[in-house]
């Protein structure tokens, strides 16, 4: 005979037991992605703002300034850098876009993680090491910077930015910047105290002077010495450098190839570390 | 000799997870300092496999810093633990992938729907895409949140969200279930509901550890209750122990305002085999809590309101702190 209780009893599969089912080497081996793949999932619910903002945003800035500002440069000065006045500016807003793109996918879930939700000491209960939790977060906001700025390129490409057949490179190479700004600042969001102050100072004191003097609507070197130091310490500066070297030949000499690289590979090396550090002290506490 | 704790550091390194042992955690001398601040003077204690522990004592007495040694997420200042045979600073996700963690405060995903939080929250132990969608059906049915299946979780009241985290701690399977005040902020509906299903785990020979300010709590949950206070472990027992060991059977509240309640005391004391003094009533200790009234009124000593009850965890937890366990 059988009851109701003995059918409820009989959908619940016999219990196996966590020593049976759960595989530390397999989690020590795939646990990143596990946590990009959670992250991707709830920025899949976002998906249309995300797309639209990715979209949008190009289209604004590429009519205003590339398409309005360089007529007037073109027809004053034939251009800047021996190019169109757009092609010069494509890869540099590409590269600004991809280092905003990054921020905002790394700020977000690690102020949502350890201050809003708390979400990354559930993780923390896991097997899931700190250092996981924190890559597999980074993974995924590169993911979404690398849809964004594919995004932008094409708008670049449509608006008639990429004069030559290079000018996709500038996709790397602005994912290339938005890692190495996104690994440092990731870090830095973990340590911030403050959220509200952290967003204030990061915005109005950091972002927008890099974004400007950055050399990316005009060459830096036409700035007083005095004021290039800011593009000096700018991981966009160095990238936007990189991506008008590759893009359409931008004279660099191969001393600051190899500074520009560096500059971005030291930045996310110890933007990783100081990450990794701030996530394990954290999670400890 | 056959305690874990006198394994030779050198050997437990080689030693997988134990599991056949019977004693799950042990602890010895375990110490957690804060600079000048002690929160786990030097405890020791063990919890046997299927047991249901609890850590009983008021907000700071170190349950949960104790329990977040076990759970491998704080390091110990000095002392010796293992959980599961291993100690927790040098095989952290080891144990990890053994324990179900409850959090004092619910730390779900707040943008993913309830399978969803489920979902992932298996994915971080390595299951199979498969294995956990069978398990959700399983959890859902477990924590009554069916047809919440694809609500977001801010939509979800107290009493669900903490019956998502504790499916949520279950998703792995887990040998050792750690919960820490699964039922603070509750609706007294909503405890009782927690209660049924945690009584349930306790049948399928989970062990259990509990952490909680709630004497009925304990009571309904322990098979053995440690008393903390202040980093300490004040009493260890079974609740019925607790009671027999530290309090009479019965207890006489008389209240005769506030007024009055210190200066009748002085002629209570030898009444009753010991009392404490509240700032609103006074608790006389006796096995016949009637008969201990009767002597009163017979004093010509007529309380205000009187009330005889049984000991309960409440009054250990008094005569052993001097304090009552209020929030």
């Amino acid at each position: 005979m059988t009851t109701t209780l003995d059918a409820a009893k009989s959908m619940h599969r016999t219990r196996q037991g966590s020593l049976k089912i759960v595989h530390v080497d397999r989690i020590r081996q795939w646990g990143t992605y596990y946590v990009a793949e959670a992250r991707m999932r709830i920025m899949l619910k976002f998906f249309w703002s995300v797309l639209s903002t990715a979209a949008l945003n190009p289209v604004l800035y590429l009519v205003s300034i590339g398409i309005g500002v360089g007529k007037l440069i073109n027809t004053h000065s034939g251009g800047v850098d021996n190019v169109p006045y757009l092609t010069f500016l494509a890869p540099a807003l590409l590269a600004s876009a991809a280092i905003q793109n990054a921020m905002d996918e790394v700020i977000f879930p690690v102020m949502e993680g350890f201050k809003w939700n708390k979400t990354f000491f559930a993780m923390n209960a896991t097997p899931l090491s700190a250092k996981q939790i924190a890559n597999g977060v980074f993974l995924a906001a590169m993911i979404r910077t690398l849809f964004s700025v594919a995004i932008y390129g094409l708008m670049i490409f449509l608006f008639g930015g990429f004069t030559s057949s290079r000018g996709w490179l500038a996709i790397p190479f602005g994912l290339f910047a938005g890692a190495s700004f996104g690994a440092f600042i990731m870090g830095l969001a973990v340590a911030a105290k403050n959220d509200d102050t952290f967003f204030m100072i990061l915005g109005r004191l950091v972002i927008m002077p890099l974004f400007l003097f950055s050399g990316t609507f005009y060459q830096l070197s036409t700035m007083p010495l005095f004021l290039q130091w800011i593009g000096w310490l700018s991981p966009l500066w160095h990238a936007t450098e990189l991506s008008r070297l590759f893009t359409y030949g931008h004279h660099i000499s191969p001393i600051m190839i190899v500074v520009h690289f560096g500059y971005l590979i030291a930045m996310m090396i110890f933007g990783a570390r100081y990450t990794h550090q701030q996530f394990e002290k954290r999670l400890s506490k | 000799m056959s305690s874990p704790l006198e394994t030779p550091q050198g050997d437990s390194a080689e030693l997988p997870i134990s599991t056949s042992a019977d004693v799950m955690i042990s602890a010895k001398g375990l110490t957690k300092r804060y600079g000048e601040f002690v929160a786990v003077a030097g405890i020791d204690f063990q919890v046997k496999r299927g047991e249901s522990f609890g850590f009983l004592g008021p907000n700071g007495a170190g349950k949960s810093t104790t329990m977040r040694i076990i759970a491998a997420t704080l390091t110990r200042t000095s002392g010796e633990i293992t959980v599961l045979g291993k100690d927790p600073e040098k095989f952290g996700p080891e144990i990890k992938a053994h324990l179900g963690v409850v959090p004092q405060a619910d730390n779900l995903d707040n943008a993913l729907t309830v399978q969803e939080n489920l979902y992932v929250y298996g994915r971080y132990f390595g299951l199979s895409k498969s294995f956990i969608r069978g398990k959700i059906e399983e959890l859902l049915d477990f924590a009554q949140l069916i047809e919440k299946r694809d609500v977001k979780v801010e939509a979800l009241s107290g009493g669900m969200k903490r019956r998502l985290t504790i499916a949520r701690a279950l998703v792995s399977e887990p040998e050792i279930l750690m919960l820490d005040e699964p039922t603070t902020g509750l609706d007294p509906q909503a405890r009782h509901i927690l209660w049924d299903r945690l009584f349930r785990l306790k049948e399928e020979g989970v062990t259990l550890l509990i952490t909680t300010h709630y004497m009925d709590e304990a009571e309904q949950l322990c098979d053995r209750i440690m008393v903390m206070d202040n980093g300490s472990i004040m009493a260890e027992d079974s609740p019925a122990g607790l009671i027999k060991t530290y309090s009479t059977k019965e207890v006489l509240e008389v209240r005769f305002g506030s007024e009055r309640n210190n200066s009748i005391a002085a002629q209570l004391e030898d009444m009753a085999t010991r009392i404490e003094i509240l700032p609103d009533r006074i608790l006389m200790y006796a096995d016949d809590g009637e008969a201990l009234l009767h002597n009163l009124r017979e004093k010509g000593l007529h309380p205000n309101t009187s009330l005889v009850r049984r000991s309960s965890l409440e009054d250990v937890f008094l005569r052993l702190t001097g304090r009552t366990l209020v929030d």
